[in-house]
């Protein structure tokens, strides 16, 4: 009558409590608050009825709670309410697309670099080097000032700063990667350089790659606000949420919620990526 | 000796980062479409004039004998001319406003530190607690927020609500300065907390999990210099690698953060320079932010050597 | 072997504890440690504890210092300091009664060192903190320390890292600091576990010669009987968070009353005998946080019977012989006879090394 042999409690001193093993609360909630924000954005037509782009100067300036105005209107008269629900489209659309190109194009480079070596894995980590010596929005804002404004210029400017991540953490995971045992034993069994890279490493590889975009969608939101917000993203008057922060700051006094609604908007979007970023973290520990 | 060998490698590993971004700053002024002799003299110059303008500018030249022209003229600690303002030279103006952009970093990255290290420690102390957990709360509310509204928040909440601090300008009296830097430190510090509490609690974590803390609380020294001369000893060093890679972010949220407050730096003059379309300014401050980003991080990781023996000992 | 210093009984123990029960809360319920241990060591004697791993001596030890690990913590018995039972006192007080008294030598010298402190400054460190000596005066104490361990050219080696010096440097490093308090029982968890076994011969001399000098208590903590019976005078054998045999070493590993200590001594393995497979004992001891009933070794115990499990709670210690210190928790020890072969097992083992 053996019993299981007991895992002996490696309790250090001052240690967390280790948390429930059970349901990934984290993740839950961090994809339904993210899928809630996407739906609305989604849906924004059915939401509101009012048009974002309407000016109404008679119904300018009213406060959150007007009726028809849930989040009021701004200096225009404009609903501040179809004006988040649209900017959502935008800076969500743009936030999620500017990260997929940096993600696959890194990733390939990565798995080319930490794989194949030599003089390639020198040159690309000197690339590397540079373009980490600048500061990512000031590089960014560079590129998109010397691009012209718009969401084009916004994608090629963070998709050339932001590739660099994604190259590191894949080429790290396939250094280690490529001792394994079942890496050495694809490789002995004659199999085609591609296909070893493709169906047996990548999979394996890409993992740190897709938690680290979570934070990176994030960052990519954060780098369009703030590139509107200085003029440099979205013209207006379609709406976005760093110009309506833009817009905002003038009548801070008197409509404080006209800057500071947006703002909450991108926490938010925030808040739920941290969380499912943190979720995927612990999902693959529990492994 | 082995730490001088230490810094001389770094120093040399440095010089291809370098030459790579004067490069890279190189390119952006080719990547602008249009030409840019037309861009100045205006769309109904002749092709005389702008033939001319070209051969002065050098724009006839092959590619790589420009870009040996614009970095003989760096090393020069010539940064061109003003497009915007005729008759300026670019590193006079970007020398005399750099002042304002240094104290915002030094006392923004003061105020964060002095923020971040009770947070974390308190954290660290009672882990699973109600204020561990609202310090854990932080890096997760945070990472979204974008670090010119946090500017804007702070006006209306302290500069506007309750007139306690000025909102714009640097002032002009060194305690002018000091008053008008608190707002816009603070929000660079504040921008800053996420990813710090989240690197040092971390790293508290792991060491409080250290058998040597065992050691020192068996050794009965107090609770205060378990936690200052040991724990935050050694997580301090880890955390140090982290602050320099964070002031990368930092230094370029300063675009943003000094345009909220219309603080005078280098942050603002390269948000005017775009507005004004002042393509050697933003330029010339692209590269100037890349060279301090390489500078903190080499000093970083020579700071890092210093406190940390197993790195320079070996 | 060392002889016991004293005769148990005689003078009041410089620490002692009572039926200690020590339990660790976890997601997966709640893990009985420490269920009803007593040992006692007095001054100079050398007492040891051996198991195998999970058995639950580190974790005592750890009571005993008053520094357990944060969710576990003690649920029952009495820990007497000169006989006065410190776990009524307020934490603190409790805290530093025990660490005035008592020090630690770890297992890892490496991660029981500050890596950024040099040694010399942590050998220090309690006499300057603590003992209020200057800076100079901690000093000269730090290196007198160090020459009492055997450190060569402390002078030198005061201004070394942790990762410079070799593992049993570092463990008399880790035995001057635990010298700096001025304990009076020295606690060791496996301290040559991780040494060469030369150098392990070496780092136990320096205990043992400081146990002497000081009349140090050292309650010594190893799976290794070699290393315990030659150091110590009287051994407690634990098995599954229990004492299940005490007793004199000599007595008690010639002639062992508890199946599990015949068992460990037999599992010794002997260079020279032609053997097929090493004995080990079969299965595995029991997960604690589902209390087993009865004698916790009766599973994997070759003269387990039904009254072995017969009672749920645990069998007490009783003593073998009248007026002998050896005593087992066996409830069958007196009809069973565990053959005295043990003795050779393990004598020709010693002189193997």
């Amino acid at each position: 009558m053996t019993s299981i042999p007991a895992p002996i409690p490696t309790v250090t001193a001052d240690a967390p409590r280790q948390s429930r093993p059970g349901r990934n609360y984290t993740l839950y909630v961090g994809l339904t608050l993210f899928a809630l924000i996407v739906l609305a954005a989604i849906f924004a037509p059915l939401l509101t009825s009012a048009d974002p782009l309407q000016q109404n100067l008679l119904q300018a300036r009213l406060a959150p709670g007007s009726s028809g105005h849930l989040l009021g209107t701004d200096d225009l008269g404009r609903d501040v309410l179809s004006r988040i629900l649209f900017g959502a489209r935008i800076d969500l659309k743009v936030g999620v697309l500017a990260v997929l190109i940096p993600l696959v194009v890194g990733s390939m480079l990565g798995l080319l670099c930490g794989w194949w070596g030599r003089w390639f894995d020198t040159i690309v980590m000197r690339l590397v080097d540079i373009v980490v010596a600048f500061p990512f929005y000031v590089l960014v804002i560079a590129l998109v000032f010397a691009l012209g404004q718009g969401t084009r210029s916004i994608y090629i400017a963070i998709s050339a700063v932001g590739w660099v991540a994604y190259c590191r953490i894949v080429r790290g995971q396939v250094l280690v990667a490529k001792e394994q045992e079942y890496a050495l034993a694809a490789r002995a069994s004659g199999l085609p350089t591609w296909r070893i890279l493709v169906r047996h490493l990548l999979p394996n590889v890409i993992l740190q790659a897709i938690v680290y975009a979570m934070s990176d969608i994030v960052l990519s939101i954060l780098a369009i606000v703030t590139l509107s917000y200085l003029g440099l993203g979205v013209a207006p008057p379609t709406p976005e949420w760093g110009s309506m922060i833009a817009e905002g700051q003038n009548s801070l006094l008197t409509q404080w919620y006209l800057a500071t609604i947006p703002g909450l908007c991108v926490v938010v979007v925030g808040l739920a990526l941290a969380l499912i970023a943190d979720g995927l973290v612990n999902q693959f520990n529990k492994r | 000796m082995q730490y001088a060998l230490y810094v001389l490698r770094r120093l040399l590993t440095l010089i291809p980062v370098l030459v790579g971004i004067t490069f890279i700053v190189f390119l952006l002024l080719k990547l602008i479409p249009g030409d840019p002799a037309v861009t100045l003299l205006g769309v109904h110059a002749t092709p005389k004039a702008v033939a001319e303008l070209h051969q002065q500018m050098g724009l006839d030249k092959p590619l790589y004998q420009q870009y040996l022209t614009f970095l003989g003229h760096l090393l020069q600690g010539n940064l061109g001319q003003s497009y915007q303002y005729r008759g300026v030279s670019v590193s006079s103006l970007v020398f005399s406003n750099l002042a304002p952009t240094v104290w915002l970093i030094v006392v923004g990255t003061v105020f964060a530190v002095a923020i971040t290290v009770p947070l974390a420690m308190i954290s660290a102390n009672r882990p699973g607690s109600v204020t561990d957990g609202a310090v854990r709360a932080i890096p997760l509310a945070g990472i979204g927020l974008p670090s010119f509204w946090v500017g804007i928040m702070l006006i209306l909440l302290l500069g506007l609500k309750v007139k306690v601090l000025p909102v714009s300008g640097f002032g002009t009296s060194f305690g002018g300065h000091v008053q008008h830097i608190i707002l816009p430190a603070l929000t660079i510090a504040l921008a800053q907390l996420p990813i710090l509490i989240r690197s040092l609690r971390a790293s508290m974590l792991e060491v409080l999990g250290s058998d040597y803390i065992v050691t020192a609380k068996a050794k009965g020294l107090s609770r205060s210099r378990v936690m200052f001369g040991h724990a935050l000893r050694n997580a301090g060093v880890a955390s140090i690698t982290v602050l320099g890679v964070n002031l990368a972010y930092l230094v370029g949220s300063t675009v943003a953060v000094e345009k909220v407050f219309a603080l005078n730096g280098v942050g603002f003059q390269m948000y005017n320079a775009i507005l004004g379309r002042d393509l050697p300014v933003v330029q010339a401050i692209t590269l100037i932010f890349a060279v301090f980003v390489v500078t903190v991080n080499l000093l970083t990781d020579l700071a890092h050597a210093a406190l940390d023996p197993r790195v320079r000992l070996g | 072997m060392p002889e016991p210093q004293q005769q148990p009984g005689h003078a009041t123990p410089v620490l002692e504890a009572v039926d200690l029960h020590v339990e660790i809360p976890l997601p997966i319920g709640h893990l009985q440690a420490v269920r009803g241990v007593s040992l006692s060591v007095g001054a100079g004697e050398s007492v040891g504890l051996v198991g195998e791993s999970g058995c639950g001596k580190s974790i005592t030890l750890r009571a005993l210092l008053g520094l357990l690990p944060v969710p576990a913590r003690v649920t029952g018995g009495a820990l007497l300091l000169d006989g006065v039972d410190v776990l009524g006192m307020p934490e603190r007080r409790r805290q530093r009664a025990l660490t005035d008294a008592m020090s630690m030598v770890f297992q890892d010298s490496l991660t029981a060192l500050n890596p950024v402190m040099r040694v010399g400054d942590q050998i220090a460190e309690v006499p300057r903190r603590r003992l209020g000596m200057s800076k100079s005066m901690a000093h000269a104490r730090a290196i007198d320390l160090m020459d009492q361990v055997g450190i060569p050219d402390p002078e030198q080696r005061y201004r070394a890292y942790p990762h410079q010096l070799s593992g049993g440097m570092r463990q008399r490093v880790c035995i001057a600091i635990a010298m700096s308090t001025e304990p009076r029982v020295m606690l060791a968890d496996e301290p040559t576990t991780a040494l060469d076994v030369t150098i392990q011969a070496q780092v136990l001399a320096v205990i043992d010669k400081l146990r002497v000098e000081r009349q140090l208590g050292l309650v010594l903590v190893s799976h290794d009987l070699a290393v315990v019976s030659q150091t110590c005078s009287r051994i407690y054998v634990m098995y599954a968070g229990r004492v299940v045999e005490s007793g004199g070493s000599a007595p008690l590993l010639a002639t062992p009353e508890h199946p599990y200590t015949d068992a460990l001594l037999r599992s010794v393995p002997d260079p020279d005998a032609v053997v097929a497979r090493l004995a080990s004992i079969p299965g595995q001891p029991p997960t604690l946080v589902d209390v087993p009933r009865g004698c916790a070794f009766a599973p994997r115990c070759t003269y387990a019977a039904d009254v072995c499990t017969a009672e749920a709670s645990p069998p007490e210690l009783e003593q073998v012989r009248a007026a002998e210190p050896h005593t087992t928790a066996c409830l069958r020890h007196d009809d069973i006879d565990l053959s005295a072969s043990a003795e050779d097992a393990l004598a020709l083992e010693k002189e193997a090394r």
